[in-house]
């Protein structure tokens, strides 16, 4: 599968990255041979192969439904570059 | 034309834990804001999600309850999109493999019929925050309280062909949540919120329509009114020659309108995959069996044994059986088989209900408890009291002056069943009305009401009614 630059444009927006028009063709270029690669793997047989979920040969470990986290919004929000009223601001988001 | 609507929901239930899906942190309502987010919910580096055991329980509850198949393998996915109030720019949901697979409902309609509405699936994925939109310094505000708070999606299949059977839907399935005990239901609070797919088609045709999805939904009763709404326009548009637009419309319950969401225009691409933080979830028999022994009798089942054992009306079981408080404080209040199942369920729907709802009080609250009314029902049957004697005794047991029976002795309400003393009080009335008496026997049956009424309040109101009927009737025959 080959990508063409409308398809670039629409990852780079969805993924919310700016990319400058001049490198576009070498982003088409590099993600069109990542590509080729997953042509290349699905390519392979893998009849009677089990799909795999996760690369480790584990299964999730569950916790008890307990509180153990204390309110550390201070903390958090030292770090935040604004807040009011115990919220993060955050440029307005229009609905 | 002839248009047919086809309805199929998404219902996101809160699920009733004391902690986050993948975090320690607290998920109480109302809390201050960003109290209960920490590092887990905020996404901030290194951390690391770890599956609350309790969510995952409530999940396979649901599952065992719609006879659906259990994913005993199941994998959690990472649904990407940017968003102020999702702190990590993806949600941790479910896409392949979700831990409940296809299952079914019956619903019953208000003509009493019932129909089974099939489930695709139900799958454990978390909350975002809250964004509030007011001026902040020109800026929006970010609540993450509710990040990470547990949610169950349950998807139907486009089952429903009316705004009536998408309400009965949820309602069966919000009756469903709260009697296996993991959600409150609470539609304000948002803690059960329905998002309706909605298009219509020409009757007797095979293809679906283009569908619209209706969110913001927060009760039964817009439900109802943003589908008929939605219906309408479809056909208003597809009749004006043009084509529906697939697309997330808001209802608004001021205008009673559904209105396009604009942020939404672009096509959604969400790009899951699986999330590499979550090792799949791997369930066994033992937990599946140890959830099964846990399930109480479930709402269908127990309606229909009000019906068939208790001989109750088909909406009065369906009244009582929607509330699984409701139903207990019923069979609770039958003490045992000693008051008939007709008698305390008219006494649970329509005095105690209509009590509460007028005082604005749910049944936790209520001042009269089931064994409590219990009490008073068997003073009705065993002829202590009559049936309206009884309603006075219900009034001060609610004001809490004590026991039916402490307030029966106590205010001298006992019936008086006593045959001479009743006709003694009757012959009083009719010596007292010699033109009335004159009336009846010249044939205006109808005054009968008026003696009874006199002899009843020489009584104070406790006269056995039927005693009383008997004897007056014989005696106004002269």
């Amino acid at each position: 599968m080959t990508l063409g630059i409308d398809d670039v444009k629409a990852i780079a927006h969805l993924a919310r990255i700016a990319i400058d028009e001049e490198t576009l063709p070498t982003h088409v270029k590099n993600l069109s041979s990542v590509l080729a690669l997953a042509d290349q793997l699905k390519a392979t047989d893998t009849d009677g192969v089990e799909p795999m979920a996760h690369p480790l040969d584990a299964v999730q470990r569950l916790r008890d439904d307990v509180v153990t986290e204390s309110d550390q919004r201070e903390k958090f929000q030292s770090i935040a570059p604004a807040v009011q009223d115990g919220l993060y601001l955050v440029p307005k988001v229009v609905e | 034309m002839q248009w047919e609507t086809v309805i199929g929901l998404e219902i996101h239930a809160q699920l009733s834990s004391q902690s986050k899906i993948f975090s320690g942190s607290a998920i109480a309502f109302g809390a201050e804001p960003n109290t209960q987010a920490n590092a887990v919910d905020l996404g901030m580096p290194g951390v690391l999600p770890v599956l609350n055991k309790a969510v995952l329980a409530m999940a396979v509850k649901f599952g065992l309850a719609t006879g659906a198949q259990i994913g005993r393998t199941s994998v959690f996915a990472r649904k990407n999109y940017f968003y102020p109030d999702l702190p990590k720019g993806y949600q941790i949901s479910q896409m392949d493999l979700p831990i409940v697979g296809p299952g079914e409902v019956e619903i019953t309609l208000e003509d009493g019929s019932s129909k089974i509405v099939r489930l695709t699936r139900a799958h454990l994925e978390e909350d975002a925050g809250k964004s509030l939109h007011e001026d902040y310094s020109g800026m929006s505000g970010i609540d993450l309280n509710r990040a990470g708070t547990p949610l169950l999606e349950i998807v139907s299949e486009p089952d429903m062909r009316s705004a009536k059977e998408a309400v009965a839907y949820a309602r069966t399935i919000h009756s469903l949540v709260r009697y296996i005990g993991i959600c409150d239901g609470n539609m304000q609070e948002g803690s059960f919120r329905c998002d309706a797919n909605v298009s219509v088609r020409l009757k007797g045709e095979e293809e679906y329509g283009t569908r619209t999805e209706i969110k913001n939904v927060n009760s039964f009763r817009f439900l109802e009114r943003a589908i008929n709404f939605e219906v309408e326009r479809q056909i208003d548009v597809l009749e004006a020659g043009k084509s529906v637009v697939q697309e997330t419309r808001l209802y608004d319950a001021d205008l009673d309108e559904t209105r396009s969401m604009r942020s939404k225009e672009e096509a959604n691409d969400y790009r899951y995959f699986p999330d590499p933080d979550l090792l799949p979830v791997v369930i066994d028999d033992a937990f599946i069996d140890s959830l099964r022994s846990t399930l109480p009798e479930l709402p269908a089942a127990r309606r229909a044994r009000f019906i068939s054992e208790l001989g109750l009306s088909a909406e009065d079981a369906g009244t009582l059986t929607a509330d699984r408080e409701l139903a207990d404080y019923f069979e609770a209040a039958m003490c045992g088989g000693k008051v008939k199942a007709k008698l305390a369920a008219n006494w649970v729907i329509v005095e105690l209900t209509g009590r509460l709802n007028k005082e604005n009080l749910s049944l936790a609250d209520s001042p009269v408890d089931a064994g409590a009314l219990g009490q008073l029902l068997q003073r009705i049957s065993d002829n202590t009291i009559s049936g309206k004697i009884a309603k006075q005794v219900f009034d001060a047991m609610w004001a809490g002056e004590g026991s039916a029976d402490e307030i029966i002795e106590a205010k001298g309400l006992v019936q008086i069943t006593d045959t001479s003393a009743i006709e003694a009080m009757c012959d009083e009335v009719i010596a007292a009305n010699p033109s009335q008496v004159e009336q009846y026997r010249g044939g205006k049956d109808k005054l009968l009401g008026f003696f009874v009424g006199q002899v009843m309040k020489a009584s104070g109101g406790k006269a056995n009614p039927a005693q009383l009927n008997e004897i007056l009737r014989k005696k106004l025959q002269g």
